[in-house]
Formats: C-alpha cells, structure tokens, sequence
C-alpha cells in the first residue's frame, strides 16, 4: 500500500510517501512494524496521540483494519483556516 | 457551492462581489477571510502544505454537513497552500441564506471545522527559524458547539 507523511511526520521521516508491503491487521499493527523497522520511524509515531491517520484520505483511528486499505497517511493534527 | 484549493492569491473583495451578485435573493451574505499574520514579529513567510485529493473532499464534506444543517443558497470556501507572506489572505469562506442567522452559524461552522479537520498544515517560517503551527486544544473544543 501507499504510505503518505505530512508535516512534521514528513520531515521526520524523510520522505512525502512510499509503498510498503505489509501483512499489518490494523494501522496500530503497521505503526509498531514501521517503528520496529528504523529508528526515523520510531521517532515520527512515538506518541501517536499526538497523530492523526487517514484511510483512503478519509480520517480514521489507530485501531482500524487495513484490510481492501490503498492509501494512508500519517500527520500531525490540521491547522488550517 | 464552490470549493476552491489553490497556490495563486485571491482577491477578497472581488470574490465577495462575484458571490454576492450570484446569490442575489438569499437576503443575507456573510463572509470571512483569514490573514497571514506576524504574531511574534519577525516572520517571513508562512508555509501551507496541504493532502492533494483529501483536502478538496474534507472540504466538500464540511460544505454539505453546513448546508444539512442551515438553510443555505450557496457556499465558497476558498483555501492557499504554498508561500504565503505577511498579510497575504490564507483563506475565505461566504455563505448565502435567506435570514442571517443560518449565514452567519454557517460560516462560522465552516471555519471551526476547516481549522481541525480540513487536511492544512501550517509553518512559521522567519529569521531564526521554522516551526510547525501547533494545533490548539480550543481549535478541537470549538467543534465541541456543532454537536
């Protein structure tokens, strides 16, 4: 699936997107197997209440399924307007 | 109802004129238009990223939960993203309704929720640095009021 970064999460990161290949369940599964993965990822979800996910650009929660999932993205809470 | 997500400025008067004579007979108008401002002194510029494809569908969705809610003849949301200077308009949101009452609750409702839930970052970009905008707990129990 495609894993998109915004913000704060980008830069930590180090890149806009990439594909990964994951087995994950749920976005909580995929955010521990990310963070076991590299410390720059360890680094971007370690407190994910401080964080926001979308599903397919629709926002979700951290305990969503990913099953038929295409799209995430990972980002701080928005601060438009 | 229009959404509109773009780099190019805008032109606040001109957008409220164009709107207003395309809502003639809603009997009230009510716009808002956010400004980049220099709260510390010193910025340079702010820097907007936003989620391409997300941010035009978070807005659509915002739009049509306001006009479920209110009585609305027409709505624009107008939003930059990219290198905006001090003073320049971030954004813009008008609303057109018979009475005033739905215009101005509409217009406010689409402002609280394009802060917390419209896919926009904010950075502060000045002389000694950058910095990501936090976002507010009052921005969260703003929305706190609409349910």
């Amino acid at each position: 699936m495609d894993v998109l970064y915004f913000a704060w999460v980008r830069e930590r990161i180090g890149v806009p997107s990439e594909r990964i290949e994951t087995g994950a369940a749920t976005v909580a599964d995929l955010v521990a197997e990310l963070s076991a993965r590299e410390e720059r990822y360890a680094a971007a979800f370690a407190d994910t209440a401080a964080l926001r996910v979308a599903l397919d650009q629709t926002l979700a929660t951290f305990d969503a399924p990913l099953a038929g999932v295409r799209e995430v993205a990972f980002f701080p809470p928005m601060t438009g307007g | 109802m229009a959404v509109r997500v773009q780099a190019e400025t805008f032109d606040a008067g001109a957008e409220l004129n164009a709107f207003s004579i395309g809502a003639q007979g809603a009997g009230a108008v009510v716009s808002f238009t956010g400004i980049v401002r220099d709260v510390a002194g010193g910025l340079r510029h702010m820097m907007i990223e936003h989620y391409p494809g997300m941010t035009e569908a978070a807005i659509a969705a915002i739009v049509k939960q306001a006009q479920t809610r209110w009585a609305l003849t027409d709505a624009l949301v107008i939003h930059r993203h990219g290198i905006l200077p001090p003073g320049a308009p971030i954004m813009m949101v008008a609303t057109a309704a018979p009475h005033r009452a739905d215009a101005f609750a509409a217009a406010d409702f689409l402002m609280d929720y394009l802060k917390s839930r419209a896919p926009f970052w904010k950075k502060e970009v000045s002389a000694t640095g950058a910095a990501w905008v936090a976002a507010q707990d009052a921005d969260e129990a703003a929305l706190d009021r609409w349910r």
